[in-house]
């Protein structure tokens, strides 16, 4: 027998194994992405999740981050669908430059974007004060205000998977609607929207997992107020101080969140070739 | 179809006629084109790829705009740049077969049917009875409420071609519609493709590369090369004088450009053939021979061909009991012996052998 040959123990997925130094940096990198995970789990009051569950805080805060993602959601699907057809399906001059800005909060500092919320629908905003002036309305440090952050760092989620999505809709599909006499919005609704409703509800996942994870724009535009603007993750960082298990609780809920909605979309992110 | 309900749409009973003069340029392909078909005629645009077949449906379906031209069915104009006319591909009264089938997928197939006369404004219930009506017609209607990833190929085209029937259009355009599927299917749906295309009332369009396709289906083929028309003919003027290469080979005949004179035909290379019947006069002809035509010989034959020259074997295509020797020489020709004539030559290829060619064999009509 030769010695050659790789052992066939548990084998590479094809080709020359990596070597084994990557294996051992690799391994340690897993740990630093899984171990926080452990902790938690374990650090979570199980004993107590039925009392801490329906503690007002615990409970506030629940209610307002559902309502304000769920919120955010929808705007994110009522502009954000048109907004990915505009870009899928139109050629403007400066369109990569509008596409980038579009997309800019993906990797923007949240607390970034906090500011910026502030600086245009702020008391002295850029849209703030006159509206302010002419309504009397004030956004900041609102429960509206929350939609408006959670949103303004989500939408940009829906927005590049259904735009992908768009581009892989047979465009011949439409062609074939349109000399059976379809118009634009019944080729819409009957050929494209079908046909992208993966990509729609994968992107309507992430956009929805990132809404309720929405914390650094949130606590600087809308502040951090119990029962009106103080979500799931601003209870978790205010908690910690003061209650720690029912920040560990609110932790583990918004894990569980996290990984149900991975694998929701496990065809899309866990599948390897 | 149920004769109770008549329908309320569109009547086939004033068919009309289609003109077409289309002219456009798509990347390097420059388009134009001007041809007819009458009520009731199936028109093949056969060509070589990227000659602008597909294009020039797309144009007549009205998904393409084109330059210049104009495009009208009887009296109604369908396209007109230099009038400022475009009719919009839903306002078109044409039906459209793509290549591959084209099916919504997320419709059943009765709902793909249905689809056409739903958006023209039929209502629900008796969209669906038409609907079901054509599915009977291509005997799929025990398959209505299968969406079409459980049709096979064949059965997805037969959908295919009932969706696009169904809303009674006034032009019906294939793009190759039995390319995508298997010999044997591609046969049963030929047959049963050949029967509507016999009882629809209005011109059809075939685009097609299968000659066999295009001469069983077609009463007149259309050929199509880089853009241009290069000749259109019935299927069997086609066959017998080709008017390119490309036609030729399609039918498999030898095809050669030259100059006739009297009874001497000087082709391209230099090389002459003599031919039986004068041309009438002077000038450039197109030649066709029959490979079968094409005698091939060990030895310098004697006896009486006039045509005779010695070539190498370049390939043998062996087809059944039929083989095909591609010969090079003074003119490129291809033979076509049986399988015991081959034997009896014991060649391979890079063979000499001595070509013969009656002058009773060699067609020749001007360019």
């Amino acid at each position: 027998m030769s010695e050659t040959t790789a052992p066939t123990t548990s084998g590479t997925a094809a080709g020359v194994a990596p070597p084994r130094s990557a294996v051992v940096l690799g391994l340690l990198g897993l740990t630093v992405l899984v171990l926080p995970l452990l902790g938690l789990t374990v650090r979570t009051p199980w004993g107590r999740f039925g009392a801490l569950v329906t503690d007002p805080v615990v409970l506030q805060a629940l209610r307002l981050s559902v309502v304000s993602s769920l919120a955010a959601l929808a705007v994110s699907v009522v502009l954000g669908v048109p907004l990915a057809l505009v870009f899928a399906r139109y050629d403007f001059p400066g369109k990569p430059f509008v596409r980038a800005l579009a997309v800019l909060p993906m990797v923007l500092p949240p607390v970034v974007g906090g500011v910026g919320l502030l600086a245009a629908f702020g008391r002295r905003g850029l849209v703030g004060r006159p509206l302010a002036e002419a309504t009397g309305i004030t956004l900041p440090f609102t429960p509206v205000a929350v939609v408006i952050a959670a949103t303004f760092v989500a939408m940009p989620f829906l927005i590049v998977t259904v735009e992908s999505g768009l581009r892989m809709v047979d465009r011949r599909l439409e062609d074939a609607a349109a000399t059976l006499g379809a118009d634009r919005w019944t080729i819409l609704r009957r050929v494209v929207l079908p046909a992208l409703w993966p990509s729609l509800a994968a992107g309507m996942a992430l956009c929805w997992a990132r809404a309720l994870g929405e914390f650094g724009a949130t606590i600087t535009f809308a502040g951090n107020m119990p029962g009106r603007t103080q979500t799931m993750p601003l209870a978790v960082y205010l908690e910690l101080e003061r209650n720690p298990e029912a920040a560990y609780l609110i932790s583990f809920i918004l894990l569980a969140v996290s990984v149900a909605v991975l694998v929701a979309l496990r065809d899309r992110f866990l599948h390897t070739t | 179809m149920s004769a109770s309900a008549p329908a309320p749409s569109t009547s086939t009973s004033t068919a009309v006629g289609l003109r077409a003069e289309v002219a456009l340029r798509l990347g390097t392909l420059d388009l134009a084109v001007a041809f007819d078909a009458a009520p009731g005629e199936v028109v093949a645009i056969l060509g070589p790829n990227g000659a602008g077949k597909t294009t020039l449906l797309r144009a007549l379906a009205g998904l393409l705009p084109i330059e210049r031209g104009q495009v009208s069915l009887g009296t109604q104009l369908l396209e007109s740049p230099a009038h400022g006319v475009r009719v919009s591909p839903q306002q078109r009264s044409v039906g459209v077969v793509f290549q591959h089938h084209l099916l919504f997928p997320n419709l059943t197939a009765i709902e793909n049917v249905a689809f056409g006369l739903r958006s023209r404004g039929v209502g629900r219930q008796e969209a669906r009875t038409r609907a079901r009506a054509w599915l009977e017609r291509v005997e799929l209607d025990d398959h209505a409420n299968a969406r079409p990833g459980a049709l096979s190929g064949g059965q997805a085209q037969r959908v295919a071609l009932a969706r696009a029937l169904a809303p009674d259009p006034a032009l019906l355009l294939l793009d190759e519609p039995l390319a995508a599927l298997d010999v044997d299917t591609r046969r049963s749906v030929r047959q049963q493709l050949r029967r509507h295309l016999d009882a629809f009332a209005g011109p059809v369009l075939l685009i097609t590369h299968e000659p066999l396709e295009a001469i069983t289906l077609a009463d007149r083929l259309v050929i199509l090369e880089g853009g241009r028309i290069v000749q259109d003919d019935p299927p069997d003027v086609v066959a017998r004088r080709p008017r390119s290469t490309w036609a030729a080979r399609l039918v498999g005949l030898n095809h050669y450009r030259g100059r006739a004179d009297g009874h001497t035909l000087t082709l391209a290379t230099g090389a002459t053939l003599t031919v039986a019947d004068p041309a009438a006069q002077p000038g450039e002809v197109l030649v066709a021979i029959h490979p079968r035509a094409v005698a091939l010989h060990a030895r310098p034959p004697d006896g009486s061909p006039r045509n005779t020259w010695q070539g190498t074997v370049d390939a043998l295509d062996i087809h059944a009991d039929q083989v095909r020797v591609h010969l090079d020489g003074p003119i490129p020709i291809v033979a076509q012996i049986t399988g015991a004539a081959l034997a009896d030559l014991d060649i391979a290829e890079g063979s000499p052998l001595w070509v013969a060619v009656k002058a009773t064999e060699i067609d020749h009509w001007p360019a």
